[in-house]
């Protein structure tokens, strides 16, 4: 057993874990915030995308002793109480899901696609920036129609501030 | 996933203790193929040993001759840096083509090299640069340190601390990805020294894993062309041969990678 402490959605959890607890078994499991899912659990499908310390990271394929000390953020913390994220609500207006459960992995790897990219977003970019995140309905079209709204609706947001 | 004891080392001379006292330690660095053999139970590692936060084992560093770049290092950070793509583009267009943006993140170049899967990138471009790989105990030239299938010359509890490629006076890479996967089905390195020789290196083609390819060297050394290609033929003798390619066609695509690698570096 090993003595953990992080800080998720920005509050700070400690636990005493298995030492081969994987972060998304810690989050699901021991934190109850089952937005994060797991898909393949091969590294493939991203099902599981979370945020550590800012980085778009898939959360079956790291020890929760390697967070140990990190921020992460969940689809959980990105909402802004009531308020939907940016890119949550343009997934909602442009209905980019379908069965959903590779929903909550994109929109945690589409968030860090705009903040690497800012507004030299394009189709073909945000599809190429896709390639680790699988979607099983094949509901590609309104995912990538999502994120550039959601481009423009954070860089406008940005520009206001 | 087994039970295993997880230690964050602080320091090289840390890590290498702790996996002296583990009776089947191994070192974790980003955990992108440790970590999934792990799960599948094809490995069971008493200790896991974490190299990632040892500060001495992070950056990258661009001299004039030569660019360095730390073990640790995450291929994103490679992908991006200003500097690399100043000095070899080619070895950060390279990083930018590994897995995908979440793999980029916490993958690093000395858990690829220590691993030496016989598809992943970066072998080609250490054995095609020239590069050296610097451990915690010698310096080991890119010829020597590549040994076959998912082995090197790294001893027990040997640890990469970095890897320093010289600069070339041009480079080049292509891969055709396997389109699951993102390995390389066939990835080609090619580089021109700065005083004129050429080497060119093979990956995910070779049962031996990375391999220079001579037939291509010596065809740009007299023309540094595409076109220079057209007439090489490889042979398909000792290539890898699965459900995702024949031998025979890994062998051509060992000659049309290195013309695209070739049109890349320009």
């Amino acid at each position: 057993m090993t003595a953990i402490s992080l800080t998720v959605n920005g509050k700070v959890v400690s636990g005493n874990v298995e030492d081969r607890t994987l972060l998304v078994h810690f989050l699901r499991d021991h934190l109850n915030l089952t937005g994060t899912h797991v898909g393949c659990d091969t590294s493939q499908c991203g099902a599981c995308v979370v945020h550590v310390d800012g980085r778009a990271v898939k959360s079956c394929t790291m020890l929760v002793g390697q967070a140990d000390g990190a921020s992460v953020t969940t689809i959980e913390g990105l909402a802004d109480g009531d308020e939907l994220h940016p890119m949550q609500a343009a997934f909602r207006d442009n209905h980019g899901l379908q069965c959903g459960y590779c929903t909550p992995g994109m929109i945690m790897s589409a968030v860090d696609i705009v903040q690497r990219h800012g507004g030299q977003l394009d189709e073909a970019t945000v599809r190429h920036e896709l390639e680790g995140n699988i979607c099983r309905c094949t509901g590609y079209h309104n995912i990538v129609k999502s994120v550039l709204d959601a481009a423009g609706r954070m860089n406008a947001a940005q520009a206001a501030e | 996933m087994y039970q295993t004891t997880y230690h964050r080392a602080s320091s090289v001379d840390d890590a290498a203790a702790a996996f002296a006292k583990g009776t089947e330690a191994k070192y974790l660095a980003g955990g992108q193929t440790l970590l999934p053999v792990m799960k599948q139970r094809l490995a069971a590692p008493s200790d896991v040993i974490d190299l990632a936060k040892i500060p001495a084992l992070i950056g990258i560093e661009v001299g004039g001759d030569a660019v360095t770049i730390k073990a640790a290092t995450p291929h994103y950070d490679v992908a991006t840096s200003a500097g690399v793509a100043k000095a070899i583009p080619a070895l950060a267009a390279l990083a930018g083509m590994i897995g995908d943006p979440a793999v980029r993140y916490r993958g690093t170049i000395g858990g690829s090299l220590a691993n030496n899967d016989p598809a992943a990138d970066y072998p080609a471009a250490v054995l095609a640069l020239n590069a050296t790989v610097t451990t915690n105990k010698r310096s080991i030239a890119a010829e020597d340190f590549f040994q076959g299938l998912f082995s090197t010359a790294l001893e027990d509890g040997e640890i990469i601390t970095a890897v320093s490629f010289p600069i070339p006076a041009k480079a080049g890479y292509a891969k055709f990805r396997h389109p699951a996967s993102r390995f390389a089905l066939t990835g080609v390195f090619v580089a021109q020294t700065k005083s004129g020789e050429v080497r060119v290196a093979a990956t995910g083609a070779s049962q031996n894993g990375v391999m220079r390819v001579p037939a291509i060297e010596q065809a740009l050394k007299a023309n540094w062309s595409a076109a220079a290609l057209d007439g090489v033929t490889i042979s398909a003798d000792g290539m890898m041969a699965d459900l995702h390619g024949a031998a025979d066609y890994r062998a051509n695509l060992v000659k049309v990678m290195a013309q695209r690698a070739v049109k890349d570096a320009g």
